[in-house]
C-alpha cells in the first residue's frame, strides 16, 4: 500500500475535517430525506464520501508515522571539545529494547587468577569446519602466540595458543567434531617474538598476512552471519562498541584495565585494513561514566548510543550508523580483541589478557577477574561448578553458552553469569506467580517497579507454542524490520523474503531479546543461525 | 506439595494414550513445567506465557458474563410484565439466567475441550491453550434459548473446521468463536435472527403466550425459593400485551431513532438493560474489560482505536447521507446499539487472526469499524454487521501484512 504524505499536519488536518462533519450533519435538511435532484445529491455526496475516505485514510497514515516514529531511536548531534578540536557526535536514544535489572552484581575489585588450563575452541568460529588441523603434536611445549590449529578451508589463517605450556590434547564430540583444544599452562608464561611490521610503512596485504599467520584474524568477526573474515577481500567499515548494555555485563572501563595505548595502536591497525571508516559506539546512557583517555581516542569516528538494551550491540549501533546492505561486508571487533590487536603491534607479542566479570544471583563472589583467554572455568568458580543446582554461563544471560563437560570460557566472551537452575514446578504458576521475576509483560505488577532488580533462574515458565502474539517482538528489536515475518521466513527457507527482511543487517545477540519477552517461548537464536547458515551457503 | 507431585507423577498414564493428554492438560493446567532453558540462546526466559494471557482475556470477560446472566432473567421477566424493576426478583432473575447460561457454558467446553484434546492426543503434543478465551466467548454471542445440540454442532464445526484442520492455535485464518456463530446462523437462521430470539424462555413472543418453564425452574428453584420465603417461578404467567421484544436495531430499521428512544432510553441502552446477546450489553462493563486488557496490553490498542474511528466515520457518512430511517440515527447514538464494543473489543483484537504489523493493525481496524457499520445500516436482513465484518477482514489480514511487509522490503533492497 503505497501511502502519499501530505504536506499537511495531520492534526489540523483531522480536526478540519472533524468540523466540517459536524457542520454538514447538523444541517437538518438531511435528515428529513430527500427532495428533488435526488440523483444528483446522491452522486455528490458519493463523491464527498470518497474525498472523506481518502483524506481520512491519508490522516491515519500520518498519525500511523507519527506513532512509529515515537518508537524510533531519536538522534541528535552533539558537539564536543577534545582537545584543542571541537567534534560534531551523533547522540542516538534506543527507544525500542529493555533493560533487565538483575541482582548479583560485579564488585569493583579485580582479582589475578591464572589457571592450570586454558583452551582453544574450534567451535566458537561459526564458518570453519568441524575438524581443523592441529599443528602441535600432543605434550609438545607451546609459546603464547604460536599457531596450534588451522582450517582447511582457510589453510593460511592460523589459530594461536593464549598461554605457553604443554599441548594437553583434543577433546572431540559427536562425529570426531573437535571441541576443545587444550593447553596445560606454565606459571610464568613465555610469548613468540612477533615481528610486526611498521605500520607506518608496511602495505595493506603485508598486514593482513601478518595477522593471519599470527592468531590476528580470529580477533575480528564479519558480517553479516558473524563470521571469520573473508580471505580475500576488505571490509566497507570496521566498527568497535566499547560498552556492553546486557543483563550484569559490568563496567568496560574496569575491563580495559588501561590500556589505552594497546587500543589507540589498535585502532591504526584497523584504519590500515580498510578504505572506509572506524566506528566506536561510546556508552550514552545516563549514568555513564567515559574517562577522558576513551573520548581522546585518535583514527575512529565516535557516536553515543544511550537509552535501552541492546545499544551496546555492535549489530544495532550499525544500524543506526552505516546498515549493512547487500553486498557489502564489515568487520567488528570486540574491546579486549582489539586491545590484544593493539599489543601486537605495540608489545610484539600475542597477549590474551581478559578481564571478565563473575556475576549472577548464584554467583558466591561476583567479581571481576583478570585472566586470558580461554580460561578454565571450574577453577575461577570451583563451588559453583560442581553445583549440579547451579549453572554456568560463559557470557551474559541472553547470548551465552551452558558450561558443563566444556568448561572454557569462550572466545569472544568477557563475562560469566552463574544463575540457578529451575527445574522446578510451581502450583498455578502462571496465575499467581509466589516469585517475581523479570518480565515485559504488563500482566505482572513489574512495570509499576522501575528500578527493581530480579534474581533469576532457568524455569522457561511455560511451554513453547507456535508464534500467537504479535507486536512483542518489534518493541525490544530497534531495527526497521518486521522480525516475526523474518523468522517465519526462515523457518520457509524463503530466500527473497529473508534479504528483503534485512537477515544481513543481524545476528544471534540482536534479536536475544526478543527469544527473552517471547510468549510462545520460541528458540528464536537458533532459528536466526538456522537462516544464517542457510543463507551463508545459498548466496 | 512434594509428597504430592510424587503421588501424581508415580501415577502418570502411559505416554501416547489418551489419558496421558488429559494427565498433561490438568497437570501443566495446575502447575507450571519445571523445563529449563537450553543450553545455548536465552537461559533466563520472560515470565509471561500463553495461559497467562488468555487468562487475562477470560477474567476481563467475567463482569460481561456477570451482568449477560442477570440480564437474561431481566428480560425474561420485562415480558412477562412482572418485577420490571431491574433490581426486583434478584434471586429470580439470577437463578433464571443460570440455567439459561450454564448448559451453554458447560456444553461448549465439554465439546471443544473434547476436540481439542482429541486432536493433541492424535498429534502427538500437549493441549494448547487457545480455546481457553473461544470457550468463554462462544457463550456470549449465542441466543440464550439456542437448542443445545445446534450450539454443539456450531461449536465442533469452529473448532474442527476453523482452528484444528489449520494446525491448531495460533494458525487458524479466522476468529474461531465468530465461525461458531456464523455456522448457527447460516444453518439455522431462525435460532439467531430476529426478535424473538433474545428473549429467553418462550417459545413466541406475542401477547398472552404462555410461558415456557422446566424442572430447573419449577422444582429445584422454586423448593429453594420457598425455603427462604422468596417469589417463586410462575408457570402460569404469560407474556404482558404491547410487548415485542424488539432489539433497539430493529426499532432503528422501522422507524429511526424516534423509534428506538420510543421503547428504550438512552441509558438503558448504555448501561444495558436490554435484549441481545449475552455478553454485549453493558456498554461500560465492556469498556472495564477493555482497560485490562489494555493496561495489561494483551490486546493492541491500535484495533480497537481504529476501529472506533472507522466506525465513526461511517456513521457520519451515512448520517449525511439519510436516504433511510436508520441511517438518519445520530452516529454518537450507534454506539449505544448493538455489538459494536464487545465485537472490537474482544472479537477483533484476537492477534491470531488480525494484522500483525502495527500499521497493519491500523488498517484492519478501520476497515472493520467501516464495513461493520455498513453491513448494520445498509443490510435488510440482518440488524447486526460485526460478525460478518471481522470474518471478512479476517480473510484480508493476511494481504495487508503482505503489502506492508513488501513495502520494507523494498525500501530496503532499493537502498542497497
Amino acid at each position: 500500500m503505497k501511502m502519499k504524505k501530505t504536506l499537511l499536519h495531520p492534526r489540523s488536518l483531522v480536526f478540519g475535517f472533524m468540523t466540517s462533519l459536524f457542520l454538514l450533519t447538523s444541517y437538518p435538511g438531511y435528515s428529513q430525506g430527500m427532495g428533488e435532484g435526488d440523483m444528483v445529491t446522491i452522486g455528490i455526496l458519493l463523491i464527498l464520501g470518497v474525498l472523506v475516505v481518502g483524506v481520512v485514510v491519508i490522516a491515519s497514515s500520518n498519525a500511523a508515522y507519527a506513532t512509529a516514529l515515537s518508537g524510533k531511536t531519536r538522534t541528535r548531534t552533539v558537539e564536543e571539545v577534545v582537545g584543542e578540536e571541537s567534534e560534531l557526535r551523533q547522540h542516538f536514544e534506543i527507544k525500542r529494547g529493555l533493560n533487565i535489572l538483575l541482582k548479583g552484581e560485579s564488585d569493583p575489585g579485580v582479582v589475578d587468577v591464572h589457571t592450570s588450563r586454558y583452551a582453544v575452541l574450534p567451535i566458537n568460529f561459526n564458518n570453519i569446519l568441524p575438524i581443523p588441523k592441529i599443528l602441535v603434536e600432543e605434550g609438545a611445549e607451546v609459546l603464547a602466540g604460536q599457531p596450534i590449529f588451522f582450517d582447511k578451508k582457510h589453510p593460511n589463517v592460523f589459530f594461536v595458543s593464549p598461554v605457553s605450556g604443554e599441548m594437553a590434547g583434543i577433546v572431540r564430540g559427536p562425529k570426531r567434531a573437535i571441541h576443545q583444544v587444550v593447553i596445560l599452562a606454565d606459571r610464568e608464561i613465555k610469548y613468540k617474538d612477533l615481528e610486526a611490521p611498521d605500520l607506518a610503512t608496511a602495505d595493506r596485504a603485508t598486514i593482513r598476512k601478518f595477522l593471519k599467520e599470527n592468531g590476528g584474524w580470529p580477533l575480528f568477526r564479519q558480517r553479516p552471519f558473524n563470521i571469520l573474515p573473508d580471505s580475500e577481500g576488505d571490509p566497507r567499515d570496521i566498527f568497535i562498541s566499547s560498552f556492553d548494555s546486557s543483563p550484569l555485563a559490568g563496567d568496560m572501563n574496569i575491563k580495559i584495565d588501561g590500556r589505552y595505548d594497546a587500543m589507540q595502536k589498535g585502532i591504526d591497525v584497523l584504519n590500515r585494513l580498510t578504505d572506509g571508516k572506524v566506528y566506536m559506539g561510546l556508552d550514552g546512557r545516563n549514568n555513564a561514566v567515559i574517562p577522558a583517555e576513551l573520548s581522546n581516542l585518535k583514527g575512529v569516528e565516535k557516536h553515543y548510543f544511550g537509552g535501552l538494551h541492546p545499544c551496546g550491540n555492535v549489530g544495532i549501533q550499525i544500524n543506526h550508523i552505516a546498515p549493512i546492505r547487500k553486498g557489502d561486508t564489515v568487520w567488528t571487533i570486540g574491546v579486549q580483541e582489539l586491545i590484544t590487536l593493539g599489543g601486537m603491534f605495540l608489545e610484539g607479542r600475542y597477549d590474551a589478557a581478559r578481564v571478565i566479570n563473575v556475576a549472577g544471583n548464584g554467583a558466591l563472589e561476583p567479581r571481576y577477574v583478570r585472566t586470558l583467554a580461554g580460561a578454565d572455568l571450574s577453577e575461577i568458580i570451583p563451588q559453583e561448578f560442581s553445583d549440579p543446582a547451579i549453572r554456568v554461563i560463559s557470557g551474559n544471560v541472553l547470548t551465552g553458552q551452558k558450561k558443563d563437560e566444556n568448561p572454557f570460557l569462550n572466545y569472544y566472551d568477557h563475562q560469566v553469569t552463574v544463575i540457578p537452575e529451575g527445574d522446578h514446578y510451581e502450583m498455578f504458576g502462571w496465575l499467581i506467580p509466589q516469585t517475581m521475576r523479570p518480565s515485559a509483560s504488563q500482566t505482572f505488577p513489574n512495570f509499576l517497579f522501575k528500578d527493581m532488580k530480579f534474581n533469576v533462574d532457568t524455569n522457561t515458565h511455560g511451554e513453547r507454542r507456535a508464534f500467537v502474539m504479535s507486536g512483542q517482538y518489534e518493541e525490544v528489536l530497534p531495527v526497521d524490520t518486521f522480525p516475526m515475518q523474518l523468522f517465519k521466513a526462515i523457518l520457509t527457507k524463503d530466500i527473497d523474503r529473508m534479504e528483503g527482511l534485512g537477515i544481513y543487517e543481524l545476528v544471534e545477540e540482536d534479536v536475544a531479546l526478543c527469544e527473552f519477552v517471547c510468549t510462545s517461548k520460541q528458540p528464536l537464536q537458533a532459528i536466526l543461525r538456522q537462516g544464517l547458515d542457510y543463507m551463508h551457503s545459498e548466496a | 506439595m512434594n509428597k504430592l507431585l510424587k503421588f501424581i507423577k508415580e501415577n502418570e498414564p502411559k505416554k501416547g494414550t489418551f489419558a496421558h493428554t488429559l494427565y498433561d492438560g490438568f497437570f501443566t493446567f495446575l502447575f507450571t513445567p519445571n523445563e529449563t532453558t537450553s543450553p545455548t540462546g536465552v537461559h533466563i526466559r520472560d515470565r509471561i506465557d500463553l495461559k497467562r494471557t488468555m487468562v487475562t482475556v477470560v477474567i476481563a470477560l467475567q463482569l460481561c458474563y456477570l451482568f449477560g446472566t442477570y440480564n437474561i432473567g431481566h428480560q425474561h421477566f420485562v415480558a412477562l410484565g412482572m418485577h420490571t424493576g431491574f433490581l426486583e426478583g434478584f434471586h429470580l432473575k439470577l437463578g433464571y439466567g443460570l440455567t439459561k447460561l450454564l448448559p451453554l457454558f458447560i456444553w461448549t467446553h465439554v465439546v471443544g475441550l473434547g476436540i481439542e484434546f482429541y486432536f493433541a492426543w492424535r498429534k502427538g503434543h500437549s493441549i494448547e491453550e487457545g480455546f481457553l478465551v473461544s470457550g468463554a466467548l462462544i457463550p456470549l454471542i449465542m441466543p440464550p434459548d439456542l437448542p443445545i445440540w445446534i450450539l454443539c454442532l456450531a461449536v465442533a464445526f469452529a473448532v474442527f473446521m476453523g482452528k484444528e484442520a489449520f494446525g491448531g492455535t495460533g494458525k487458524n485464518i479466522w476468529n474461531v468463536a465468530l465461525l461458531a456463530r456464523a455456522f448457527v446462523f447460516f444453518a439455522y437462521p431462525t435460532t439467531i435472527s430476529g426478535d424473538q430470539v433474545w428473549i429467553a424462555g418462550f417459545e413466541q413472543i406475542l401477547p398472552g403466550a404462555q410461558v415456557d418453564y422446566g424442572w430447573w425452574q419449577t422444582s429445584f428453584f422454586n423448593t429453594l425459593f420457598g425455603w427462604f420465603g422468596w417469589a417463586q417461578f410462575d408457570p402460569a404467567a404469560t407474556i404482558v400485551d404491547g410487548f415485542t421484544g424488539a432489539t433497539p436495531l430493529a426499532l432503528a430499521f422501522e422507524g429511526g431513532w424516534d423509534r428506538v428512544t420510543e421503547v428504550y432510553s438512552s441509558s438503558q441502552m448504555f448501561w444495558g438493560a436490554i435484549p441481545g446477546s449475552i455478553g454485549e450489553t453493558s456498554k461500560p462493563l465492556i469498556i472495564i474489560g477493555a482497560l485490562i486488557l489494555l493496561i495489561t496490553k494483551i490486546a493492541s490498542w491500535r484495533i480497537m482505536l481504529s476501529g472506533l474511528v472507522g466506525a465513526v466515520v461511517m456513521s457520519m457518512i451515512f448520517n449525511m447521507w439519510g436516504a433511510t430511517p436508520f441511517m438518519t440515527v445520530p452516529w454518537q447514538d450507534q454506539f449505544i446499539m448493538g455489538s459494536f464494543w464487545f465485537a472490537i473489543v474482544f472479537m477483533a483484537t484476537d492477534p491470531v487472526t488480525a494484522s500483525g504489523t502495527n500499521f497493519g493493525k491500523l488498517v484492519y481496524g478501520f476497515l472493520i469499524g467501516m464495513v461493520g457499520m455498513i453491513i448494520r445500516i445498509i443490510n435488510p436482513a440482518y440488524p447486526e454487521g460485526w460478525m460478518l465484518a471481522i470474518l471478512f477482514l479476517n480473510t484480508f489480514a493476511p494481504l495487508i501484512d503482505h503489502y506492508i511487509v513488501e513495502n520494507n522490503m523494498k525500501k530496503r533492497l532499493k537502498s542497497a
